[in-house]
């Protein structure tokens, strides 16, 4: 198996993290030699050029890539796992990759090749298998299919139909980002010249494979990522380079994409949990004191008007499913009342039931004019709620769709790159 | 509720026994008769002079505690309050020694100037953190070996008082002004009658204050509310507009104030100056006592005297032939059985409120019409 993140020792040489544990040893010490040997034979036997005495933090990232998979061979694996090879490489490197995996399954290795890069499967794979939602769909074989037929297949061919009801979209414009770009840790750029505007009444839908920007585009909204260049504008304001906070309190509420470590305090009790990201404003505050009586009133307001089954508001968050968790989140991102809420994944890991309030709260929420950013993997999602529906790929928005008309086989084309807007 | 609070006080208990038990074991294994050696430590810390001195020990090591659970609170591990309170310590001598006031507004300003410096000394290690990547635990640890040596530095070099014939290293002695009176009164209320020369150190209430003060600011403030949420969870914390380096450096800050307070019960109510016999370790022992106090403004309390019964009592095994250092092997064992115990009983109480949680919501009829 090789992951998608690299699982090497950087202060290590390649034999090093080739070997490590399962050393060859002479006595008690360590044979380099022999290692070293074998390595490079290996290297050689499959085309899989690299210098077995250089320190793994001089590589470059197609260089590590192969010193992941000669660290597989060296243990004689036949089977090969590849997680999406390609999402860390240059297309140069790309290129390299295929080669070295042309070599080894002409020597008999089998590779399997996990990706959502259609072109690349197109291009590299002997038989293709599609899964969705944890099913296999079908296995198809290259040359019989296009890669829209691909796209499809991923995608499901029944979409819903949107069920959002008359518009109430506004002309108050509330969230705008203008031309924003963002880069990651590493330097690369996760967020390419995105422009969009949401107004009060309306749901904005991002569709895309995960991992395409979605995280950046929600944390440059939120002020927890710098912003590179652009304008972020929030009831027309210029809010470029504001703290988290001061976000929060021109009226953005937030529904995180992982409820249990950016939503919730688990051990702490609901009340507490009710307070997050709203505990320096009434009813929760007075002054520099924390509210402890107005901080369980809203709270009980949140249990009753969302529909949270809990003995009390005392009781720890860890305690409640993850169901009657979102809809604690859910309630008390509402009942603060946002000009805007960013909902990521809002209804991801939860019940039926739940999914249902939910869906019911952000087309209420919708109706009393709230300005809606959802950005979800859930198709049924997207089309059930969104009013205009955005495709993010690679970093940029790559379509705008209308979600009454838009079929599967078009939506995944975007998805996948398969086309281009 | 009430379970909860009952199963809290549980795991102490049970720890402390299972350190009991476990001491006993050691003390027959060098043929000692353990009823008769807890019985003989008991009856020598009830005499009024040992009480004086539990209380005296309990002091400093209940501030260094608090200093020590402030970093708790958000994950931080001020390994440090052992520097901080010493470096504090021996400014604040110097520098209440160097002036005479009205009597209160002397040791509020030796206070401040020992609060100041240890918060000073402290913040080196938050903005390292915050600034540098530097583990506070690492960069405290450094800074502890540092401020010992700053401190022998500074009394030997530019504090120290020369007196002819006068062989001792101190700072001149603070005037009286500066000096904390004794609470004494405290033991006659209830019918204790201290010995000649002993005296309990007035600090005492300062320690009370500091306690109601660490409990207002950690339980009742927004910015106790945002330290323990940065605590349960960094990220959760940080999306909710909490900024993680403001908050460490604050609570370095803050931890280190109290520690700049540890050695002002000794220095202000005893000793009146820095001298080379000023008590050392307090700092380590605060760690300790934090952690078999679980945080809580009670419960280091009640380790703080723990700690200063074991210590002064170990003094009368000596004189019954037993190693003391049985004594220190019994603290190391109540604090690990502590930790063990309370990680135990947590889980029994979580498991407990989940199964609770899962019954109301089965209690609960079919979702009515959400309503908004």
């Amino acid at each position: 198996m090789v992951h998608q993140h690299f699982m090497l020792a950087d202060n290590l040489t390649v034999t090093e993290n080739i070997v490590l544990g399962a050393e060859p040893t002479r006595g008690m010490v360590i044979d380099l030699g022999e290692a070293r040997r074998r390595i490079t034979q290996l290297a050689d036997q499959y085309g899989l050029d690299i210098d077995p005495d250089e320190l793994v933090e001089e590589l470059t990232v197609g260089e590590r890539q192969r010193v992941e998979i000669l660290k597989v061979l060296y243990r004689g694996a036949r089977i090969l796992i590849l997680d999406e090879p390609t999402a860390v490489l240059v297309p140069q490197e790309v290129e390299e990759l295929f080669a070295s995996m042309r070599e080894l399954t002409q020597r008999g290795v089998t590779i399997i090749f996990i990706s959502h890069k259609l072109d690349e499967v197109l291009e590299v794979a002997d038989r293709i298998t599609v899964l969705r939602g944890g099913r296999t769909v079908d296995t198809v074989l290259p040359g019989e299919v296009t890669a829209r037929q691909l796209a499809e297949l991923m995608v499901g061919s029944e979409l819903p139909t949107p069920e959002v009801g008359e518009p109430t979209v506004t002309d108050r414009l509330e969230l705008q980002i203008e031309s924003v770009t963002v880069h990651g840790p590493d330097g690369r750029v996760v967020l390419d010249d995105v422009s969009l505007s949401v107004y009060g009444g309306e749901v904005v839908g991002i569709a895309g494979v995960e991992g395409n920007g979605q995280t950046p585009l929600i944390e440059a909204i939120m002020g927890l990522r710098p912003i590179s260049s652009g304008v972020l504008r929030i009831g027309g304001e210029d809010a470029t380079g504001w703290p988290t906070r001061r976000i929060r309190d021109a009226g953005v509420g937030l529904i995180p994409e992982d409820r249990t470590t950016q939503a919730l305090l688990l051990p702490a009790p609901l009340w507490e949990n009710v307070m997050l990201g709203h505990h320096w404003n009434p009813p929760f505050a007075k002054g520099m004191w924390v509210d402890r009586e107005g901080a369980v009133r809203r709270t009980e307001e949140v249990i009753a008007s969302f529909d949270v089954r809990t003995p009390g508001p005392d009781v720890p968050a860890l305690a409640l499913s993850g169901g009657n968790q979102q809809k604690l989140v859910v309630g008390r991102e509402m009942l603060a009342q946002p000009r805007v809420l960013i909902a990521a994944h809002p209804t991801r890991g939860i019940d039926v039931g739940a999914q249902a309030a939910v869906w019911d709260q952000i087309r209420e929420a919708r109706r009393s004019g709230l300005a809606v950013l959802l950005v979800s993997a859930d198709l049924e999602e997207l089309i059930g709620l969104s009013d205009r529906l955005f495709v993010i790929y690679r970093g940029r928005l790559v379509a705008e769709v209308d979600p009454a008309t838009v079929t599967a086989e078009e939506l995944g084309s975007y998805m996948t790159g398969a086309k281009v807007g | 509720m009430r379970s909860r609070l009952l199963l809290s006080l549980l795991a102490p208990l049970v720890a402390i026994a299972f350190a009991l038990g476990l001491a006993a074991v050691v003390l027959l294994a060098v043929d000692v008769d353990p009823v008769e050696a807890v019985g003989s430590m008991l009856d020598f810390a009830a005499q009024p002079a040992s009480v004086v001195s539990i209380l005296n020990r309990a002091i400093p090591l209940y501030i260094s505690a608090i200093a020590v659970a402030v970093g708790f609170k958000m994950n931080l591990f001020n390994i440090g309050v052992e520097g901080q309170y010493l470096l504090a310590a021996v400014i604040a001598a110097w520098v209440g020694a160097q002036f005479s006031i009205w009597a209160p507004l002397h040791v509020l300003a030796i206070l401040l100037v020992a609060a100041a410096i240890g918060a000073g000394y402290s913040g080196i290690a938050g903005v390292l953190r915050v600034r540098r990547g530097v583990s506070e635990v690492i960069s405290t640890i450094m800074l502890n070996f540092i401020a010992v040596g700053l401190t022998a530095w500074l009394l030997s070099e530019h504090f120290r008082e020369r007196i002819p014939g006068d062989l001792n290293i101190k700072t001149p002695e603070i005037p009286a002004t500066g000096w904390i009176p004794n609470a004494n009164w405290l033991l006659e209320i209830f019918g204790l009658r201290p010995p000649n020369n002993s005296e309990l150190q007035g600090f005492i209430f300062g320690a009370a204050l500091l306690g109601v003060i660490y409990y207002l600011l950690v339980w009742r403030t927004r910015f106790g509310y945002e330290l323990r949420a940065s605590g349960i969870s960094a990220s959760a914390a940080r999306v909710a507009g909490v900024e993680s380096g403001r908050m460490i450096v604050r609570a370095m800050l803050i931890s280190g104030a109290f520690a700049g307070l540890v050695g002002m019960s000794p220095l202000l109510g005893f000793f009146h100056q820095y001298t080379g016999t000023f008590p050392v370790q307090l700092g380590f022992n605060g760690i300790a006592v934090a952690l078999l106090g679980r945080n809580h403004p009670v419960g280091m309390a009640l380790g703080a005297v723990l700690f200063g019964f074991l210590e002064r009592s170990s003094q009368i095994l000596d004189l019954e032939g037993i190693p003391k250092e049985i004594v220190t092997i019994i603290t190391g064992v109540i604090v690990l059985a502590v930790v063990v115990a309370y990680e135990v009983v947590s889980r029994v109480v979580q498991r407990r409120t989940i199964q609770a949680a899962a019954r109301a919501a089965e209690a609960r009829p079919v979702p009515q019409e959400a309503a908004v």
